[in-house]
């Protein structure tokens, strides 16, 4: 899986493209966690490109935003598409991270 | 094969509120709208047509029983949760007490919620039934005799008067019992649980409750693919929602609807029925989770169609 990053302020925009799923969803956890790792870190999950989340991609938002707590960072998601809005409110994980319409949004408000 | 649902709720009995119930009759007549029925029958249209589920009915609150009708005269359940004392009165209310019967139970673990219907089975009561309850765990006869002796119960389980056997099963070992090959698979909860499967005549039932997944990325290496492989039902333990399943509740022994459909998916199981309910769930809140599910379903599937249900007290499926 192709993961897309870019810094703009103070935050680090990851950009992956395609399916977050059992193939794929190890790159995405191990990007994601080395992203979040260091203290303070501001990380804006781009999903334009994203058509599909499963479990596995969303157990890895989790370790990363447990990550991101401990180490005082931020963590949010952003431009989902519709069905991928939808998978994260039947998982309920709409509650567990901020999610944001647009990229910029997101990075002013973690900026 | 046919599964007859007696108590499908996780963790406690969850009877149904006056708040509830008034919330029935209110959303019935609203959707009425001051409508006139000239007959019974237009009025059970209106309720088998127009209403929700959640509002034509319930999805009850007995704890988890489940029967499995397989041809034969002995009865087969799983659990002896509180929807068993609900199975025995219908038997007695079929066959009166003098017929005698014998019961073959298989536990899937020990936990209170799962045993508390056996102090109220009322063929245990009666002396020449034969109840043999199949098991993994060495615990089973004293948790039978402890919640049914002094001070929790006024009735000592000595004084029981069906014959009553305890088998251990050892997990993995393939077993033929009452004419159905029985498989067991150890399960992540407290204390451990354990799954069923269950073939006959090329019909496989699965009875999976109280269980927490933990794979990353699943593929067919997990055991639980294998052993659901094919399988025409899984009744499967959906408690929680994935986000609550993996955080806040992570290590308290359950699973969400979202691994229920990817797991049903990657084993090739024809229908999904949701079981075990979280006790704070409205009615309202089980049919939505219904419907997410299987929404779920279509956004995720990649092969042949899985039916995704959820049980309720009550329910019928033949497969």
């Amino acid at each position: 899986m192709e993961i897309k990053e870019r810094r703009q302020s103070d935050v680090v925009v990851l950009s992956p493209i395609g399916r977050v799923d059992n193939e794929t969803s190890p790159i995405f956890q191990a990007k994601l966690l080395g992203t979040v790792g260091p203290a303070y870190a501001a990380v804006v999950i781009d999903f334009t490109e994203v058509e599909y989340i499963s479990s596995a991609g969303l157990r890895a938002i989790l370790m990363a935003s447990k990550q991101s707590k401990a180490t005082h960072g931020q963590l949010a998601v952003a431009a989902l598409r519709p069905i991928v809005r939808e998978i994260f409110d039947i998982s309920r994980f709409s509650n567990i991270v901020p999610i944001f319409v647009t990229t910029a949004e997101a990075v002013a408000a973690l900026g | 094969m046919l599964a007859r649902f007696w108590g499908t709720r996780g963790s406690l009995p969850t009877p149904l509120g006056h708040a509830a119930v008034r919330g029935k009759v209110k959303a019935a007549l609203t959707a009425a709208n001051g409508r006139l029925f000239d007959s019974e029958a237009a009025v059970d249209a209106f309720i088998d047509r127009e209403l929700p589920f959640s509002v034509r009915s319930t999805f009850g609150g007995n704890t988890s029983c489940v029967e499995l009708v397989a041809g034969g005269d002995d009865y087969v359940l799983c659990d002896l949760g509180s929807g068993a004392r609900e199975f025995g009165n219908a038997l007695l209310a079929r066959h009166g007490p003098g017929r005698k019967h014998r019961f073959h139970v298989f536990m899937s673990h020990l936990h209170w919620d799962h045993i508390m219907g056996f102090p109220f089975f009322t063929p245990a009561y009666i002396p020449g039934n034969e109840i043999r309850i199949y098991g993994c765990h060495r615990a089973m006869r004293d948790a039978f005799r402890q919640q049914q002796s002094a001070p929790c119960f006024p009735v000592d389980f000595r004084a029981l008067g069906a014959a009553i056997e305890f088998i251990e099963l050892e997990p993995g070992r393939p077993y033929e019992i009452n004419g159905l090959s029985v498989r067991t698979i150890l399960q992540n909860h407290a204390g451990d649980s354990y799954g069923y499967r269950f073939d006959k005549d090329g019909k496989t039932v699965v009875y999976s409750t109280d269980a927490e997944h933990k794979y990353g990325a699943l593929d067919d290496s997990y055991p639980f693919v294998g052993f659901f492989r094919d399988a025409d039902l899984l009744i499967f333990d959906a408690m929680y929602a994935l986000a609550d399943a993996i955080s806040v509740k992570e290590d308290w022994g359950h699973a969400s609807n979202i691994v229920g459909v990817e797991l049903a998916h990657q084993a090739g199981v024809k229908h999904l029925v949701m079981f075990h309910h979280e006790p704070i769930y409205s009615d309202a809140t089980l049919d939505k989770v219904l419907a997410e599910t299987q929404r779920y379903e279509e956004i995720s599937r990649a092969g042949a169609r899985l039916v995704v249900s959820t049980a309720y007290d009550g329910l019928e499926i033949e497969v």
